[in-house]
């Protein structure tokens, strides 16, 4: 029995539709990486699993549970680490963890062992007995993380848990997620880091505008795509008509499955290839055309393809579109209970 | 990859609901009491104001003629019961800050997440520790009043002061949790409280006696729920024998019981926390 079941969840912020009928099934013992670019829905879906929204249409199951119907069953299987991180910053450490256990309704003596372990596994332990303000951004989320896992709960998730962190905190946070996942725990995560999820994840969900647009373990998504990427500049930066020109000179040439053309990026072209041998032929067919080469390079495909090849721009094109354009401030207000 | 081993998560024995509830009430309390120890500014300031007042006022009507006032009483004996009276009605009105503060900055959602038995937990908690933060500042005025000779009440006189101050920071607990829910963000709920708090101690009997006022000020002083503490807490304060059942306010529209003026607040009370029910519904839902 999966431990995640989301069925077609629309869920709109007034005229914003975030979600538009997204689907997902996460299997139990997985550690599950759900990919997306900013502004793709993945807080909203993580906060529908964590009961803190209901979605307005779709249905959605956690560890067998119905969470619209038995929220409170829900809440005792889940640990949820949220994207932003509100701690109480005059309590110390121990104090927040302590709150946390009581929330959850652990005995004391339970309570504080599990407080030890953890700020053991976490590397916090200097840290414990001091005001949470003063922690640094990684510390936090270290806090926020054992938060989580005091009640020992099946399903963990996590919401972008390492953006922005020290690398140390980095690693501290990616072995405890790799060790949870060996003794069985279930992990989702976000993130919009392609390398993130690569190195985690056993199975991944691509997100983006609302809908799962690609599922499965990252080599079976890398493998369905198939081919070889080239990329190709002829100049470093092009113009529509040329591109356009050079697309429709590559595309017939043996080998070449698609040409995309990549606006965003000075109208480069992204070409799927099959074989080695194809290079040595765009460059004879550009040379015929008396086209220069500014940039022309081969690679087996990557996460970012499987996103380029799907929605017709890279992972960090699609981030920078939506940088400034989202006002945190107005979302949080709207959100506000 | 998908492990056959369940981890259902080794929880210790059930403890039953209200054990849980009384966990989660207790460390949610908790947590207001550590802020309040680690930023005592609020306790201070709560403590230092009314005796402040108390000196001041009391030395500003030190020489007024005797028998002045009703009963004969000193003017500090007077001003006692208000200032005690406005020092639970301030706190009490103070006790959706905290509140509001977490719906803003997130912390509402964590507790959110959590298995609350009841999400009014976080509603009790607020009351528990207004309450006794309230009751602990009277307190402190009582025994400073006391200490710079106003009197002290008889034992039953002090039951009735803790119950009419019991009832008064209820209702205005209520009120303020309302608020912290209602309005947008902490600086409007501080706007409110600024707005109500001078203008409900100056329409009220806390510094002066209906007698002293304009026709349509004792009006809106006998209509004051603060009026309704005030005099009950002054009849304590007053020495002689307790009598309930005597007149303890003679308003414009009629005298008033002690027992009258107990039942004003107990209504208030049970409405104003009947009128925030379905708010807090909504948004704890
Ligand atoms: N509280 C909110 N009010 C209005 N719009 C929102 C709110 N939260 C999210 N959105 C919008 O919904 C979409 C999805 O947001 P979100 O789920 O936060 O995506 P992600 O976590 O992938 O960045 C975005 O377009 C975002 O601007
Ligand atoms: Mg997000």
């Amino acid at each position: 029995m999966p431990v995640i079941e989301l069925q077609q969840i629309e869920k709109s912020y007034g005229p914003v539709q975030a979600l538009k009928g997204l689907s997902l099934t996460v299997p139990r013992g997985c550690l599950y990486g759900l990919l997306g670019p900013n502004g793709a829905g993945k807080t909203t879906t993580i906060r529908i699993l964590a009961t803190l929204l209901e979605p307005d249409a779709g249905s959605v199951k956690v560890a067998g549970l119905d969470a619209l119907r038995e929220p409170r069953a829900v809440r005792c299987e889940l640990g949820y680490v949220a994207q932003e991180v509100a701690i109480d910053k005059i309590l110390t450490g121990r104090e927040m963890l302590q709150l946390q256990g009581d929330l959850y309704h652990l005995r004391p003596a339970e309570r504080d062992a599990r407080i030890a372990d953890l700020i053991d596994r976490l590397g916090m332990e200097s840290w414990l007995d001091r005001r949470c303000g003063t922690y640094s951004g990684g510390m936090r989320r270290r806090l926020d993380l054992a938060s989580g896992l005091l009640h020992k709960p099946q399903l963990l998730v996590l919401d972008e848990p390492t953006v922005g962190l020290d690398i140390e905190s980095r690693s501290v946070i990616w072995e405890l997620l790799r060790e949870l996942r060996l003794q069985g725990t279930t992990v989702l995560l976000s993130s919009h880091y392609l390398e993130e999820v690569e190195a985690l994840a056993d199975r991944m969900a691509i997100i983006d505008d609302g809908r799962v647009i690609a599922e499965g373990t990252p080599d079976q998504l890398k493998q369905r795509l198939g081919g070889d990427r080239v990329t190709l500049r002829v100049r470093e930066f092009s113009n529509e008509v040329e591109a356009e020109q050079v697309r429709q000179l590559l595309e017939p040439v043996d080998g070449v499955r698609q040409v995309v053309v990549n606006r965003a990026q000075g109208f480069s072209l992204n070409l799927v290839v099959d074989g080695e041998q194809v290079l040595s032929r765009l460059r004879e067919q550009l040379d015929a055309a008396q086209l220069p080469v500014f940039a022309l390079a081969q690679s087996r495909p990557s996460l970012d393809d499987v996103y380029l090849q799907a929605t017709g721009r890279t992972l960090m094109d699609a981030e920078l579109a939506v940088v400034g354009q989202r006002d945190a401030k107005q979302e949080r207000k709207s959100s506000m209970r | 990859m998908t492990s056959p081993v369940a981890t259902i998560p080794t929880r210790a024995t059930e403890q039953g609901p209200l054990a849980d509830l009384a966990q989660e009430t207790l460390a949610l309390t908790r947590r207001l009491f550590l802020q309040l120890v680690r930023r005592p500014s609020t306790l201070i300031a709560g403590i230092l104001q009314p005796l402040i007042w108390l000196l001041l006022f009391g030395a500003l009507f030190s020489n007024a003629p005797e028998g002045l006032l009703p009963g004969g009483m000193g003017y500090g004996r007077f001003l006692g019961a208000g200032v005690i009276v406005f020092t639970a009605f301030s706190g009490a009105l103070n006790a959706g800050l905290p509140l509001m503060f977490d719906r803003e900055f997130g912390f509402l959602n964590r507790l959110l997440v959590a298995p609350l038995r009841s999400r009014r937990s976080i509603v009790f908690a607020s009351v528990i520790y207004i309450t006794s933060l309230s009751l602990l500042q009277s307190l402190a005025i009582i025994g400073t009043s006391a200490l710079i000779g106003y009197g002290w009440p008889s034992a039953a006189g002090l039951a009735l002061v803790m119950l009419t101050l019991l009832l008064l920071v209820f209702a205005f607990t209520a009120l303020s949790l309302g608020l912290a829910f209602a309005l947008p963000g902490h600086i409007e709920l501080i706007a409110v409280i600024f707005v109500a708090n001078l203008p409900l101690l100056f329409a009220s009997t806390a510094l002066a006696p209906l007698s002293f006022m304009p026709i349509w000020l004792s009006w809106l002083a006998s209509l004051n729920p603060l009026t309704f503490a005030i005099e009950p807490i002054r009849a304590a304060y007053a020495g002689g024998p307790l009598d309930l059942g005597g007149v303890m306010l003679e308003a414009p529209y009629g005298a008033v019981s002690g027992y009258q003026c107990l039942s004003v607040l107990f209504l208030l009370a049970v409405g104003l926390f009947l009128l925030i029910s379905p708010l807090l519904n909504r948004k704890l839902a």
